[in-house]
């Protein structure tokens, strides 16, 4: 279940595979990587601990665990998703677990931008938009569910809603340019600039 | 669209370059690191072969993995070990300067990094740690990232991000006896809600909000993001100058003078537009503990737990799920829960001012039968300063444990943890599911005095009725 797709790399125009449902507003960061689970120096095991406690209290039932979503990699959530924590051990958790784009009513600035770091895409749609894509992707989960970065579309070929993402994360996951410590980097002349101007960095 | 404010003028003062895609490079002014979100940042660093960009603009400590009754190396626990170890070891390589384990200036990385006079108005400061927001409190734009982002300041010391829009939060009045900054943060986010700040800054300002202490002010800034809100901040006063004045790496001599101008300066115009406004009036609020499992679910100390009726019906499916987790029932009153475990600390409520004003309440009294109590000083700094106070001596007699600085049950990334369904009284800042170590555990926040208070009572109790 882990990495058998490859992280993402490069532009993204599209991100296709099955999808999965979670329900609930608020889930907080510790619920999606406990703190225990920070105890790590590499995030290369987090992939099996996403949801831990959620999923030992569920007892198989929760859909992380059930065996017809292994494989799923768009997953659908409802309002501020991500919030809490900063720890980009949730969304490397996600992704190393299989997630490769999330869908919902809204997220947690700083989870959205650590999403984005990674190249996942974290789209949105209205409260019932978000109501009636669970329902359409959990009738059927092997339905193979497109999200188009190009159309700004979420479809099965069947059913198919509009979806936003904020235009300048879209510009960079479109580019690829969501990985921004090359361009950060290049900058140097105009960082130096701006470093010059500052009062508290030249005596005041 | 914000004109005028603080966060405007310090936004345009740091603004590197406008990168395609939309986002801005910001220049990071004050960039501080601890031992979990930076090992793999340091390790990206690695394999894109890049320096530091500005080592001495980075300041690092360690903070969430010590254990707080002995801290002697090496950890007992192998992984906090090899977390502090790497921490050691990349700080030494980069020439980043370590606050570390009886240094004198250890602590957590919000306690450490205004008393050492690192933070100052008119700065950018990130950290990998949400909680970085706090830092607002002088005057600042803080906030938090993840570690893609640490590496990023670490490698340029700017970020690829987007402005927010500003709303101003106007606090009218004055707190009542036995009210503090953390109940205030705890109204607003309950009447607000806990995403009602996503794609804001908030300024905190008006007559409460000027009369309010630095450390009160941090712990205001400090839950901003417990609104959704990613950085909150005051604008720079007297108060702010005089917490300064004569800190470890503040200005000096004449330099303070022209710095003290610029800081003046950088405060809201009386004419600045936000773009948007909510009122409160402080002397309204009472005592606020937290019943549920998100901080937004917050009540007064003499109100009842709400029942799903009374509420939105958006916030109905979140409060059934509390009321089972949290093992309460609605209508129930807040007053006389019983609770297993009371923890003062934390980056919210771990300065002197917040065990002063625990320690007003313990004196004298005694912790009730059964109850698990204990003390974790911010950092080593207020640890000397209350020890000198004999405040140590006032918690033990009390019978709370007095133990060694660090982030200790708001997270539990260390010993200190709930077990089993046990219910905590905390002057921390979060009350999610699991958050303190027990994936049944509950936590109710509230102020440290407050907490001292049901210390004492071994149940919820009202501050204000101890004379």
């Amino acid at each position: 279940m882990t990495e058998t797709i490859a992280f993402p790399q490069g532009p993204i125009g599209h991100v296709s595979g099955r999808g999965l449902v979670l329900r609930g507003d608020d889930i907080d960061t510790d619920r999606i990587i406990p703190a225990r689970f920070l105890k790590c120096v590499s995030f290369e095991a987090l992939g099996e601990q996403a949801f831990a406690d959620d999923r030992k209290e569920l007892a198989g039932e929760h859909p992380f665990d059930q065996a017809v979503h292994q494989g799923a990699s768009i997953l659908v959530v409802n309002d501020n998703f991500g919030c809490g924590s900063s720890r980009e051990h949730a969304p490397q958790a996600l992704m190393r677990w299989g997630i490769r784009a999330v869908l919902g009513v809204s997220y947690a600035e700083i989870f959205q931008g650590n999403c984005l770091a990674l190249g996942i895409p974290c789209a949105t749609a209205t409260p019932d938009q978000i109501r009636a894509l669970q329902d359409a992707v959990a009738v059927d989960p092997t339905a193979e569910w497109t999200l188009d970065l190009q159309a700004l579309t979420f479809s099965d070929g069947s059913t198919s809603q509009t979806i936003s993402l904020a235009s300048g994360s879209l510009d960079m996951l479109r580019t690829g340019q969501w990985d921004a410590t090359g361009q950060l980097v290049a900058r140097d002349v105009e960082l130096t600039r701006t470093m010059a101007a500052l009062p508290y960095l030249n005596g005041f | 669209m914000s004109s005028g404010t603080l966060y405007d003028k310090v936004w345009d003062l740091h603004c590197v370059a406008d990168l395609p895609g939309g986002a801005t490079q910001l220049f990071i002014g004050l960039h501080l690191i601890h031992e979990v979100t930076s090992p793999q940042a340091f390790a990206a660093l690695d394999e894109k072969g890049l320096p530091v960009r500005c080592p001495e603009r980075t300041v690092a400590t360690v903070d969430h993995i010590v254990p707080t009754i002995s801290q002697e190396r090496p950890f007992s626990d192998p992984m906090a070990e090899e977390m502090l170890s790497t921490l050691e070891r990349n700080c030494a390589r980069h020439g980043i300067t370590l606050n570390g384990l009886g240094s004198g200036r250890q602590g957590i990385v919000h306690v450490i990094a205004p008393e050492l006079g690192f933070t100052q108005p008119g700065m950018t400061v990130a950290c990998g740690d949400s909680h970085t927001s706090t830092h607002g409190a002088f005057g600042a734009i803080a906030f938090g990232i993840g570690t893609s982002q640490v590496r990023d300041v670490l490698a340029s010391q700017s970020l690829a991000i987007s402005k927010l829009k500003v709303r101003r939060i106007w606090v009218g009045n004055r707190l009542t006896d036995g009210v503090f900054a953390k109940d205030l943060i705890l109204h607003v986010i309950r009447t607000l809600g806990v995403k009602a700040g996503v794609g804001y800054a908030y300024e905190f300002a008006g007559p409460a909000i000027e009369v309010l202490s630095m450390e009160e002010r941090m712990t205001l800034c400090n839950m901003a993001i417990e609104g959704g809100a990613r950085c909150g901040y005051v604008n720079p006063d007297q108060i702010t100058f005089d917490y300064l004045k004569g800190r470890a790496e503040a200005p000096v001599a004449d330099i303070w003078d022209r710095a003290v101008a610029w800081w003046s300066s950088l405060a809201s115009n009386d004419d600045a537009t936000f773009d948007d406004e909510i009122h409160f009036d402080a002397a309204a609020i009472a005592p606020t503990v937290t019943w549920g499992i998100t901080p937004g679910q917050g009540i007064g100390v003499d109100e009842r737990v709400p029942v799903s009726e009374q509420l939105d019906p958006a916030d109905r499916p979140i409060a059934e799920e509390a009321y089972r987790y949290m093992d309460l029932a609605p209508g129930q009153p807040i007053e006389g829960v019983p609770v297993d475990v009371c923890f003062i600390g934390s980056c919210t409520n771990g300065r002197l001012s917040d065990l002063q004003a625990a320690a007003a309440v313990a004196r004298g009294r005694h912790v009730a039968e059964g109850i698990k109590a204990f003390v974790v000083p911010g950092s080593e700094q207020v640890a000397r300063a209350a020890i000198k106070e004999g405040l140590d001596e006032v918690f033990r007699e009390a019978g709370f444990e007095w133990r060694e600085p660090g982030c200790s049950m708001c997270l539990a990334m260390n010993p200190d943890r709930l077990e089993g369904s046990q219910i905590s009284a905390s002057s921390s800042n979060r009350n999610f599911k699991g958050r303190q170590g027990s994936a049944s555990g509950r936590t109710l926040l509230m102020s440290p005095a407050m907490v001292a208070a049901a210390a004492i009572a071994g149940r919820v109790s009202d501050v204000r009725q101890l004379s």
